[in-house]
């Protein structure tokens, strides 16, 4: 369970969100969608704990989210940022030595599954399986959230739907909540439970996929090109 | 994964009439067990959430019968995936006369449209 209670976040003097309340539950696969710097990426670090709301608050399991929540929690950030001489089984190494919650032995299975070559050096990998290893590390990690800050953002259509099997392989459904936080919705549209509208810092929808279909006959995609020009 | 729903019709449906097909044409067969939801979750690349929606839709509809502990089964009774299949064919027609009746046709051209097409261009599959 996740909730935001009147959460405002300001950097100097832009304000990142704006008043935002809502609750998640377990078990369900969110989409939290909308354009560049609409507060997407400052949302998912609030739950991650990395960024500490100016005002309301975040909690995760009914703990206030801060530092200690990592255990809980895992992130996978937007970022293309690796140490470069590792190589994957380091990084693997790495990350495990990091979190308790480690599985090695669902770390191999990924592996095998995204088929990464352990020995190979991260820069040595193309940016698709660098995509597929921050996975990799992601899903290993026995958390209650899993948090995915643009996991397709500049992967070509093969790594998009290896990492769209790997969530539907993977994700624990009886324990964890998933929330991906993305502008390209149209690969993702039938993973998604729910989907929540972000703009200028505040959520401006809250819906059922499946209702989106039933009440307005509309995908995901042409709602939200509706929701955003209102 | 790669599949693609239409807008105008929820997914856990659209997965229904798919299920729904392949038994009528016997590519699932009475008795078979169906996948399970995570299995039909990563071969058709939808939410598992929505796959379990489908599998309780296909249950209210008697087509499959799902037994604890062993997974979900198409149903063995004859008489269901018979009408089934007379189901199927009748929202085909309605479908195809409300298309026509929109466009001004009456019965009678649409009978006679039906039996010429039918001369000329319906036994192609056969």
């Amino acid at each position: 369970m996740i909730e935001f209670v009147n959460v405002s976040k300001k950097y100097g003097k832009d304000l990142s969100l704006s008043n935002v309340s809502f609750s998640l539950e377990k078990g369900k696969i969110y989409g939290l969608l909308g354009p560049n710097g609409s507060g997407k990426s400052t949302t998912l670090k609030m739950i991650a704990g990395l960024v500490l709301p100016s005002s309301g608050t975040v909690t995760v399991n009914g703990k206030k989210a801060g530092r200690k929540i990592a255990n809980e929690v895992a992130y996978l950030t937007e970022l293309d940022m690796y140490y470069e001489p590792f190589t994957v089984q380091d990084m693997i190494d790495f990350t495990a030595s990091q979190f308790k919650d480690f599985d090695m032995e669902k770390a191999n299975e990924l592996m095998g599954f995204m088929k990464l070559d352990t020995n190979k050096k991260l820069k040595q990998l193309s940016k698709g399986n660098r995509g597929r290893l921050k996975l990799v590390l992601a899903l290993a990690r026995k958390t209650s959230v899993l948090l995915l800050d643009e996991p397709f953002s500049g992967l070509d259509p093969l790594v998009r739907e290896s990492i769209v099997t790997g969530l539907l392989k993977y994700i624990d459904f009886e324990t964890q909540t998933v929330i991906i936080a993305t502008h390209e919705i149209d690969e993702i549209e039938s993973l998604l439970d729910e989907v929540l509208a972000i703009k200028d810092g505040e959520i401006i929808a809250m819906k059922h996929v499946e209702q989106i279909r039933e009440e307005q006959r509309l995908s995901v995609l042409e709602w939200m090109k509706q929701t955003f020009k209102e | 994964m790669g599949e693609e729903f239409h807008a105008s019709k929820p997914i856990y449906l659209q997965i229904v009439d798919k299920i729904s097909q392949q038994i009528v044409r016997n590519e699932i067969k009475p008795g078979d067990k169906l996948p399970s939801v995570r299995e039909m979750a990563v071969q058709t690349g939808v939410n598992p959430n929505t796959i379990q929606r489908t599998y309780s839709e296909l249950e209210r509809m008697a087509i499959v019968e799902t037994k604890r502990g062993q997974g979900t089964f198409v149903s063995e009774k004859s008489e269901i995936i018979t009408e089934l299949k007379s189901q199927m064919q009748t929202d085909i027609i309605a479908d195809f006369v409300n298309n026509m009746r929109e466009l001004g046709f009456t019965e009678e051209d649409m009978i006679a449209g039906l039996k010429r097409y039918m001369l000329e261009k319906g036994n192609r599959h056969d």
